[in-house]
């Protein structure tokens, strides 16, 4: 394929997921203000950071008096699961020039590696792979910016836009994310011990329990998975 | 002020780790070190899903019928587990969400 055809339906192949992002996006820019975020800094956040997670957690951490230690450390580990991105992806991606893979790693979300790597499996031998990365990518990027003007513009529209409760569309995306990789009992465990340890510290300051809960969950995700491991070493 | 430093501060720590691998092409994680990248999305998500359903304000427990955010949190869970469809899972949740709602006489209309 030419680089416009990769480009294109690089584009065209993100559509579900700029769907899904839609009211997330609008609702981080209508909800950022009221965490004390100027529309400027709204802007400026979605267009410097693009990371719908962590920019979520940040405004809620904001809008509890959250130190900046704890929201910078906060996004570190919301964030961590995107070095396994770019490891699964730099052998794809490491003959290119570094004005190609910074501006791809800039754009390396949850979405466009799910899908990015499902064209890079396809084993065709196209030369212009990165082109549909840079297509999926930029409809992301955009469609991020778009719906966070939506939000700051409709969010000062309708003062009462919080009473909606349109904070749960967040809940649901992530439920939509999380649910699905339930797959093994380590995965579940995590996810428990997660829950668990978040339920029993959500009173400490400055949203600790969070931190406490990720790496709790973690811990007892790899324990299990290697446990596993030792044991059908053992029956084998 | 602050929240520029905040922004400059997450895009710097976001892009370096979004970049980390990209730019060191020889460079690999321990074993130990992929397996617990592995369970960072279940662990993080879930302890801020599990409390946003039953502690919705972030302060006070809402183990009751008329929490909305538990019930269609729940309803959520049952529809990614079945169909294990992203746009499925938020247009149910949010449909159950907002029918609840109306229902309880929780909307501002």
């Amino acid at each position: 394929m030419t680089r416009s055809q990769e480009f294109t339906q690089g584009a065209r192949d993100m559509l579900p997921m700029l769907l899904g992002a839609i009211p997330f996006g609008i609702i981080f820019g209508s909800l950022a203000g009221a965490a004390g975020l100027t529309p400027w800094q709204t802007i400026g956040m979605s267009l410097l950071v693009f990371a719908g997670s962590a920019q979520f957690i940040a405004i809620s951490l904001l809008g509890a008096g959250v130190g900046l230690a704890v929201l910078l450390l906060t996004t570190l580990v919301v964030n961590l699961r995107h070095a396994l991105y770019s490891a699964s992806l730099q052998p794809h991606v490491r003959h290119l020039p570094k004005r190609w893979r910074m501006p791809l790693a800039f754009w390396l979300t949850d979405e466009a590696y799910a899908v990015v790597l499902h064209r890079y499996a396809v084993s065709d031998t196209s030369p212009n792979k990165h082109w549909y990365f840079l297509g999926a990518a930029l409809a992301m990027y955009l469609n991020w910016q778009l719906c966070t003007l939506v939000g700051v513009v409709f969010g000062q529209s309708v003062p009462n836009l919080g009473a909606w409760g349109l904070d749960f569309a967040m809940l649901a995306t992530f439920i939509g994310i999380v649910v699905p990789m339930l797959r093994n009992r380590p995965q579940v465990a995590a996810a428990l011990v997660a829950a668990a340890v978040a339920l029993a510290c959500h009173d400490l300051p400055y949203k600790l329990g969070l931190l406490a809960a990720a790496f709790s969950g973690i811990l007892v995700g790899v324990v299990l998975e290697r446990r596993a491991a030792f044991m059908v070493e053992e029956v084998v | 002020m602050e929240n520029w430093v905040l922004i400059l501060g997450m895009l710097a720590i976001t892009f370096s780790i979004r970049y980390s691998l990209f730019a060191f092409p020889d460079l690999r994680f321990a074993p130990v070190v992929r397996q617990g990248l592995h369970y960072v999305p279940t662990a993080v998500l879930t302890a801020i899903v599990v409390p946003g359903m039953l502690l919705p304000d972030g302060e006070h427990w809402q183990l009751s019928l008329d929490n909305a955010y538990l019930l269609a949190g729940l309803a959520a869970i049952a529809i990614a587990a079945l169909t294990r469809h992203l746009l499925a899972t938020i247009g149910g949740g949010l449909l159950v969400f907002f029918l609840l709602r109306w229902a309880l006489g929780q909307l501002p209309i």
